[in-house]
């Protein structure tokens, strides 16, 4: 029982560790990231619309990207 | 935003419209406003001798986010009407920045709630539970290069056929020249599906970005289904955004899936379906998107932009057959195929 405990810790200090890492890629370096053409779901009103009309159709659903879940249909 | 689908004989279009507004730069309330207004005379409704039926489906949702420090918590709930269906939805979100922003994990956590019933027959009455867990991460790899893998687990409970549509079943089945004969599906009460994906999006030299995504889904029905999808943005004289996109799709059909049952359900753990959505199919989308933008100087909004999106899919079927086609034997019939339109126009003005 205590060894299954301590199997947390690897990963735990990994993590906090990880807090101290230095970002690699500085702010300054991040102007491309900030642009509308690096969005994963640019309009999401058009994305949100485009996800229903497959999940309307397809048997396949969710990880999508974007948020949202449950749909009328049937 | 005005949205259309056109194919295989159903017609859906309608209006969205969203208005976000933000608060003290931490809070961000949304209102969205949602219809579909469906004609249909699709294959399921022809072969099962119905006539074209209309109807409208009206969504509205809320939402708010709260930024505090470098985590967004964020609540919603939606709500879709329609005759003999409605289904309200209660959405929890999270997600946290870390490692100098680099990093975004997401957590989510939504709550279905539907209510079905069967338009012409008061005495049915049914309901779904839905929940959905989701965790994602997004990770700045390089200046140019972003990544993210998402997943999400949901499950199902309740009435999930459609209380419309039928499977069929030889009359005789040691003589197909008997003919065939439907009776309503029988669908198991519950469902778990896994999804996980993987997107990316690197920015060229050029004021272009391409885009990629592969998701693979399983579920508890048997239905095994990829998502491949690769995209290109480029942006022209400052103001316009070409988008250019290629999705393809496939799924396995499910265990209980038959295009001809040899024989009908014995009992209610005798599951029989030929919704085409549970088949074995491909569908392959071409999309090209055209969109403006530039700043405003109105007192009231700042920018405006318009959006002309067009995506063409088609549909096919491996073990779906087409009934409309006649003078075959019942499993002799064509795999039925057929293409789709989607347009969608959308103004957008930000205040």
């Amino acid at each position: 029982m205590k060894r299954a405990r301590l199997l947390w810790l690897p990963p735990l200090l990994l993590v906090t560790a990880g807090c101290a890492v230095e970002p690699w890629v500085k702010p300054y370096e991040r102007q491309h990231m900030a642009e509308a053409i690096m969005r994963f779901d640019r309009d999401p009103v058009a994305g949100a619309y485009t996800r229903h009309v497959y999940q309307a159709r397809e048997g396949a659903r969710g990880a999508e990207g974007g948020a949202g879940v449950g749909c009328g249909c049937n | 935003m005005y949205h259309r689908y056109d194919g295989g004989g159903v017609t859906v279009d309608g209006p969205s419209l969203l208005v976000r507004k933000n608060f003290k730069e931490t809070v961000s309330l949304s209102g969205n406003y949602y219809v579909d207004n469906i004609s249909s005379a699709s294959i399921d409704v022809i072969t099962s001798g119905a006539s074209k039926y209309s109807e409208e489906r009206t969504e509205y949702s809320l939402a708010g986010d709260y930024l505090y420090g470098k985590s967004i918590l964020s609540a919603g709930v939606t709500y879709s009407d329609e005759s003999d269906y409605q289904a309200s939805t209660y959405s929890l979100g999270v997600s946290q920045d870390f490692f100098g922003d680099l990093t975004t994990l997401s957590f989510g956590y939504a709550l279905g709630q539907d209510d079905v019933s069967q338009n012409g027959n008061d005495d049915f009455e049914e309901e779904i539970d839905r929940h959905s867990f989701r965790v994602g991460i997004s990770q700045i790899v390089t200046p140019r290069l972003l990544l993210a893998a998402n997943y999400e687990l949901i499950t199902d409970e309740g009435y999930l056929n459609n209380p419309y549509r039928s499977y069929r079943y030889l009359s005789d089945p040691l003589d197909p020249a008997a003919g065939f004969q439907f009776a309503r599906e029988v669908y198991p009460s519950t469902r778990t599906s896994d999804a996980a994906s993987l997107q990316l999006r690197y920015r060229l030299p050029w004021e272009a970005a391409v885009g990629g995504q592969y998701r693979f889904f399983t579920d508890d029905w048997g239905i095994d289904a990829h998502t491949i999808l690769v995209s290109y943005t480029h942006v022209l004289y400052e103001h316009w955004t070409l988008d250019f996109q290629y999705r393809w799709y496939s799924q396995g059909q499910a265990d209980f899936y038959q295009d001809l049952f040899l024989f009908p359900s014995q009992d209610e753990k005798d599951y029989r379906a030929r919704d085409k959505e549970m088949s074995e199919f491909s569908d392959q989308t071409l999309s090209f998107y055209l969109s403006y933008q530039r700043p405003l100087s109105w007192r009231y909004a700042y920018k405006a932009g318009i959006s002309l999106q067009y995506d063409r899919i088609a549909f096919d079927y491996d073990n779906f057959s087409d009934l409309t086609e006649e003078g075959f034997l019942p499993g002799d019939e064509p795999n039925y195929s057929f293409d789709a339109d989607v347009y969608k126009i959308l103004f957008t003005l930000w205040y």
